[in-house]
């Protein structure tokens, strides 16, 4: 059975490091941010995307022609390419910036991945992006957003489930929303954001590991896409938020609402 | 597996008797481009993926069940099944045979991780690769290595039966006859001891063919559990309870000649260099046991406020602490060391005796302040942290008693320096 060329999808996992979710987070010295001198890893909304991806291709065999990751970072931020790989990915590609440089801010993110997808044109395009709902460290929640509107392309965001239908180039999507959930039939080429329930991500198996290792690496500058990634917004201070303090119990709800009223957030 | 030199500006020149040289060995695939030597806990970035997936897969699949797999002393098959679908079972084995053709190693990196989580999870991986499954990489024939690699990379448990009632460390004193009969070997004898016996497929049984040879007639034989392998006593044992430790006896029982794993009378040389090889194994299972101790207690230590402070923060406890810490430290870079060596093909077996001595110590010591830092809740089961403890004893003992890593080492000073 040979599918015609045209109902191939190609799909693009954008990914990001991040803190590691585990780690404590710390305030730098200098309050300008948080002190990144910890473990970090790949964004877990990304792992379930990049998990979305490899289960698409798991359904839909030979219908996906590739699933490439992308990442907009430092030279450590290979390390999360190679974990996509390791998880399913077929090739990688790297937007790499000095590492001295300053946190992309999703609309530059957003503009690099609209140039990567262009470059991808002639590899037959990109069909579908999947990627996190949000970062564990900005929690911005607004690259898949820009990223749509940026090329015009229908968007499902905090998605808990997809259904794709190749040959209709369709995809269902399920959203969770603050009602419930919604579902929506999109039309390819689709950004769709993963959201916690989507899946749960595999552990990259020793054998995926080691062929990963053959796996290729695209490295690139915000240049070469003609990006200009410098960021729009300053960060004046950053601090801890004020320490908890303790509460007292009560023994009523009339004792609760003259407590209330005590404190003034209760009109009299 | 590829080896890249990269080592055109470092001589070799002898290295002086009384300092050794530390920086002597270069773990090539991880040579920086400019030749120069990196630090000796530098792992590839395969090996970094891979601690990471056993770390989480540690964490989230095994954690949970730790506990009830030691109060009932069995392993869970599950866990067993996970090992397999992470590739972890086959982790040098060729691809062919649906191994992960990746490094010694990568397999100690494996063993260290889910030893933070369960020794006895650890030891079972540890035997199947590092035993098992070497000796039919390294001694089996094509036939034989068709035949039984893909098994184990894929479903079948191994064992190592080596040991039996009256030869422990004096192994080569063992009983278990093999009679030739035309193409037959029928094997009468028992085996005590053996680890994984009660959920393996595949067992390697050493047997004396010819007792008048003495050690030269041991020969090691596989044979599968269907040939009619007993698996008598299971022992109740202090520690890794959820690891299998029976007894078996082997009555008229009858394994093809084809079986034979390198040929007759083999059995003492390729018994003593893949216990070599295991010795690494279990200081990795060491030092990720101290390590997963150290990780539950001190934590607690710097909640827990007695006298208006964290106990942790008394200087009497940080002392033990940083004490704990370092000993693993040194540990962990003998162990790393010596898998180094051996991937280099350098001579590794002083170096492994050293590791498995100082790891097993080590074990047991942080294990035990563990207890101790967590107070009464360190004693409860509940908490985990005195299973450690328990499971630590088992260090000094299998593979090589530590009087035995002694007295190797003792034989390579005496050669050396007399």
């Amino acid at each position: 059975m040979r599918p015609s060329p045209a109902r191939l999808l190609n799909i693009l996992v954008p990914v990001k490091r991040c803190v590691d979710y585990a780690m404590k987070i710390r305030v730098n010295p200098q309050q300008t941010g948080v002190d990144t001198n910890v473990k970090h890893s790949m964004n877990p909304f990304d792992e379930i995307a990049v998990e979305e991806a490899v289960r698409i291709r798991e359904r839909l065999g030979d219908k996906v022609k590739s699933i490439k990751a992308v990442t907009i970072g430092p030279s450590k931020s290979a390390e999360t390419l190679r974990t996509a790989l390791a998880i399913g990915a077929d090739a990688a590609i790297h937007v790499e910036i000095p590492d001295s440089a300053p946190s992309p801010e999703p609309l530059g993110v957003a503009k690099a991945i609209r140039a990567v997808i262009e470059r991808q044109k002639e590899q037959g395009g990109v069909d579908l992006v999947i990627m996190g709902k949000q970062a564990i460290d900005d929690d911005a929640g607004q690259t898949g957003q820009i990223l749509a509107g940026l090329m015009d392309w229908s968007q499902a965001t905090f998605a808990s489930k997809i259904v794709v239908d190749a040959e209709k180039k369709e995809a269902n999507v399920t959203r969770e929303i603050d009602g419930g959930l919604e579902e929506l039939k999109c039309r390819l080429p689709l950004v769709v954001t993963t959201d916690l329930r989507l899946n749960e991500p595999r552990y990259a198996t020793l054998p995926s590991i080691m062929k990963a290792k053959k796996k290729p690496i695209e490295k690139l500058t915000p240049a070469d896409l003609g990006v200009d990634l410098t960021p729009r917004i300053e960060t004046i201070k950053v601090t801890e938020p004020p320490k908890r303090v303790g509460g007292t119990k009560v023994a009523n709800v009339d004792e609760l609402v003259a407590k209330l009223k005590e404190a003034g957030v209760v009109p009299t | 597996m590829f080896r890249a030199i990269s080592r055109s500006q470092i001589s070799l020149r002898p290295f002086i008797r009384r300092a050794p040289a530390c920086r002597a060995f270069s773990s090539s695939h991880v040579s920086r481009s400019d030749g120069i030597l990196n630090s000796l806990d530098t792992l590839t970035e395969e090996e970094q993926l891979l601690q990471e997936s056993v770390r989480r897969f540690a964490n989230e699949v095994v954690a949970p069940k730790v506990r009830e797999m030691d109060e009932n002393e069995m392993m869970d098959p599950e866990i067993i099944k996970g090992l397999y679908e992470q590739g972890l079972m086959g982790i040098e084995t060729p691809a062919d045979y649906g191994g992960a053709e990746s490094s010694f190693t990568a397999a100690i990196i494996a063993i260290e991780e889910l030893a933070k989580v369960d020794p006895s999870v650890s030891v079972l991986c540890d035997v199947h690769n590092t035993l098992v499954n070497t000796i039919f990489r390294k001694h089996g024939t094509k036939e034989q290595q068709e035949k039984f690699l893909p098994l184990l990379s894929e479903s079948k448990l191994g064992s190592f039966c080596l040991s039996e009632p009256a030869s422990g460390s004096d192994a080569f004193a063992l009983k278990t006859r093999a009679e030739k009969i035309g193409d037959d070997y029928i094997i009468n004898g028992s085996k005590m001891w053996i680890t994984n016996s009660y959920e393996a497929e595949i067992f390697l049984i050493f047997a004396n063919v010819d007792p008048s040879k003495g050690y030269k007639g041991i020969t090691c034989f596989a044979a599968t559990r269907d040939m009619g392998i007993q698996i008598a006593k299971k022992e109740q044992k202090l520690g890794i309870r959820a690891s299998s430790t029976c007894t078996l006896n082997f009555d008229d029982l009858k394994v093809p000649a084809a079986n034979i794993i390198g040929g007759v009378g083999q059995g003492y040389k390729i018994a003593i260099e893949c216990l070599n090889e295991g010795r690494i194994g279990i200081a990795a299972q060491m030092i990720g046991l101290a390590q997963g101790a150290f990780d539950k207690a001190v934590p607690y230590t710097y909640q827990r406020v007695q006298f208006g402070q964290p106990v942790g923060h008394f200087q009497g406890m940080q002392f033990q602490i940083a004490d704990a810490a370092t000993d693993i430290a040194a540990a962990r870079l003998l162990t790393y060391n010596a898998a180094r060596r051996k991937e280099e093909g350098k001579s590794f077996t002083k170096e492994a005796a050293m590791a498995k001595l100082v790891a097993s110590r080590v074990a047991q010591s942080v294990s035990g302040a563990a207890i101790e830092w967590a107070g009464g809740v360190g004693f409860t089961r509940e908490t985990g942290i005195e299973k450690y403890w328990r499971d630590s004893k088992i260090g000094a003992i299998y593979e090589g008693t530590s009087n035995i890593q002694l007295q190797t080492i003792a034989k390579f000073i005496q050669k050396e320096y007399s």
